[in-house]
């Protein structure tokens, strides 16, 4: 009975719908097809062990991501342990403290700066905290891990401010009225029951946070200074993953070596994220349980 | 004397307990402040240099004197063809997963990817868009292959966005419609989504932002250092607001003669992305408070 227009309609939502699902394994599958290549010719141990990315070295060129995994975890260490205290802080006041005008005036202010392009965060790290960092600890420059560590760890506070303030939102109201009728005041309320009750959102704005964090490249590439040997305080320069294939991309020669190694690169950072998503997303479908 | 000191106890917990509520408030202060002096230092720093001329003419004598038409001109081509993909697909994606699919494990994978999509680095978008669209599709380095890498990009924008406004639309309007007779895709072309285009749009300008805002993934699909001339198809490479201001910062032969240029540029691409965001969270407030009014 049904026309032919409505049963057109249907598969072109259809294929809509698969479509979400294939462009994420499309990704998957070119990052893994395109790094073959120089997993064979580099050999995957070789990619992790200690030593430098040197794909223009004259006769031995080297691969190894080492250093810049440490790099992008100290970055993102380095981001995550101001940005989490100070955005859950934040989201508890939003949700809990802050009366109705307030939270109407900040909300939407946090959600406009979310947008802030990263480029621009990266360019403020050059001209305006470089400096600073530069004179407080007496360095000659002040483009290093830290600087990247603190812009990135602004880049991820709005993203920490809006989950969790949603995650603490959401906990029942029936919750914190049984503690305030326990004889409980409004902050031992907060802490020690609405806080913890969403714990495991809060968790996940953290983790989506990190993500975030891991993947963030133009900030990091402007002001982390970028070089390949391996950093050993938040004072050095370092390059992450990210900033690594940012820098090469664009003069790479196509179908080298160098090329495929780039994609490995990106494999790499594709599974962290990968990984780190999920997890987020199995602590945010529990969430329901904890409100029942 | 014990009640007294219950009562002393009580009103120093209040002192504490106002300490606290001052801590909590001066974290989001200090971030609110942290990200107010951003804009602010963009704006104090960038405002002289716009004018008529910087908006409106190329750069000139090595990109040292001039304005930035070019990359105004390429950021607009690129996010309009970003857009013109990932929110036909974002809608049509999300009517399936809101009015036509079976609520089940297939539409939780096709969420799942969602989210997984929305978490994947800009930088990974651009290294798949080099290797599908400028190479396995040809176009080379090219508006087109930088549209639809951030139309990748963006589409989980889209969709939510799309989605959120779906589900406002109240189901008794369906089961009406369904009930004098109409076919699935009568009611959602002629009930759900005329009132669901507030919240299309929404995600419309955000997917406009966020895509204007990006550099990593067009880096390798199709931004120029320097073109002299604008772009005159799909195929051309293009200059963009973002890629402009990281050369201007980090790769200009004389990066302190720029640094008014480079300052001009942010001030033009955060004022562009934020009121964009400004723009589609005011529409969303406007619409969600309607739905709420049951209008």
């Amino acid at each position: 009975m049904r026309s032919r227009t409505e049963i057109m309609m249907q598969i072109i939502f259809w294929a809509s719908g698969i479509a979400i699902i294939l462009f994420l394994v499309g990704i998957l599958f070119t990052l893994l097809s395109n790094s073959l290549p120089a997993l064979s010719e580099v050999g995957l141990l070789n990619f992790f062990r200690p030593g430098l990315w040197r794909p223009g070295a004259f006769g031995e060129p080297t691969y190894s991501i080492n250093n810049f995994i440490i790099g992008t975890f100290m970055v993102t260490v380095g981001a995550l342990a101001f940005a989490v205290p100070l955005g859950v802080a934040a989201a508890a006041y939003l949700s809990e403290i802050a009366s109705p005008w307030e939270r109407e005036l900040f909300k939407p202010i946090v959600e406009v700066l979310a947008g802030i392009p990263s480029v621009v965060l990266g360019f403020i790290g050059l001209v305006i905290l470089a400096p600073i960092l530069a004179n407080l600890f007496n360095i000659p420059s002040g483009i290093n891990a830290l600087n990247g560590a603190i812009l990135v760890g602004i880049m991820a506070l709005p993203t920490i401010i809006t989950l969790a303030e949603d995650a603490i939102t959401a906990v029942p109201k029936e919750y914190r009225h049984a503690s305030l009728a326990l004889g409980g005041t409004r902050w031992q309320t907060i802490w020690k029951v609405t806080v913890p009750a969403a714990f495991s959102g809060i968790t996940a704005a953290a983790m989506l946070g990190m993500g975030r964090a891991i993947g963030e490249t133009m900030t990091v590439l402007m002001v982390t200074g970028n070089m390949i040997a391996r950093p050993s305080s938040f004072l050095d320069s370092t390059r992450t993953l990210s900033a690594n294939i940012a820098i090469d991309i664009g003069d790479v020669v196509s179908n080298s070596v160098h090329f495929h190694a780039l994609f490995f690169v990106g494999l790499v950072l594709f599974v962290i994220t990968f990984i780190v998503n999920l997890l987020a997303d199995i602590l945010i479908q529990r969430k329901p349980e904890v409100n029942k | 004397m014990k009640k007294d000191k219950a009562k002393k106890n009580g009103s120093e917990f209040i002192g504490f307990e106002k300490l606290g509520y001052w801590i909590l408030r001066f974290a989001l202060l200090l971030v609110l402040f942290v990200l107010g002096f951003i804009i602010y230092d963009i704006f104090t720093k960038g405002i002289g240099v716009i004018n008529w001329e910087f908006l409106t003419a190329a750069p000139r004598v090595g990109m040292t004197e001039g304005g930035i038409f070019p990359a105004l001109v390429g950021t607009l081509y690129v996010t309009l063809i970003t857009v013109a993909f990932a929110v036909p697909l974002g809608v049509a994606a999300a009517i399936y997963l809101n009015e036509y699919a079976i609520q089940g494990r297939f539409t939780r994978l096709v969420r799942l990817s969602l989210r997984n999509l929305a978490g994947v680095p800009s930088i990974v978008f651009g290294l798949f868009g080099m290797a599908v669209f400028v190479k396995l599709f040809g176009f080379g380095p090219s508006l087109i292959a930088a549209g639809l890498t951030l139309g990748l990009l963006t589409l989980p924008v889209t969709v939510t966005a799309a989605e959120e406004a779906l589900i406002t639309v109240p189901r008794s309007f369906r089961a009406g419609s369904f009930a004098l007779g109409a076919t699935r895709w009568q009611v959602v072309r002629t009930v759900v989504l005329p009132r669901a285009i507030p919240g299309i749009l929404t995600g419309t300008i955000l997917g406009l932002a966020r895509a204007a805002g990006e550099t990593a993934p067009i880096l390798a699909t199709g931004a120029a250092f320097f073109l002299p001339a604008l772009p005159d198809s799909i195929k051309s490479q293009f200059m963009a607001l973002p890629y402009h201001l990281f050369i201007m910062s980090t790769q200009h032969h004389a990066l302190a003669v720029v640094r008014p240029i480079a300052y001009g540029t942010a001030l033009v691409l955060v004022s562009l992305v934020c009121l964009l965001n400004l723009a589609a969270v005011l529409l969303r407030r406007r619409y969600r408070n309607k739905v709420a009014k049951g209008l």
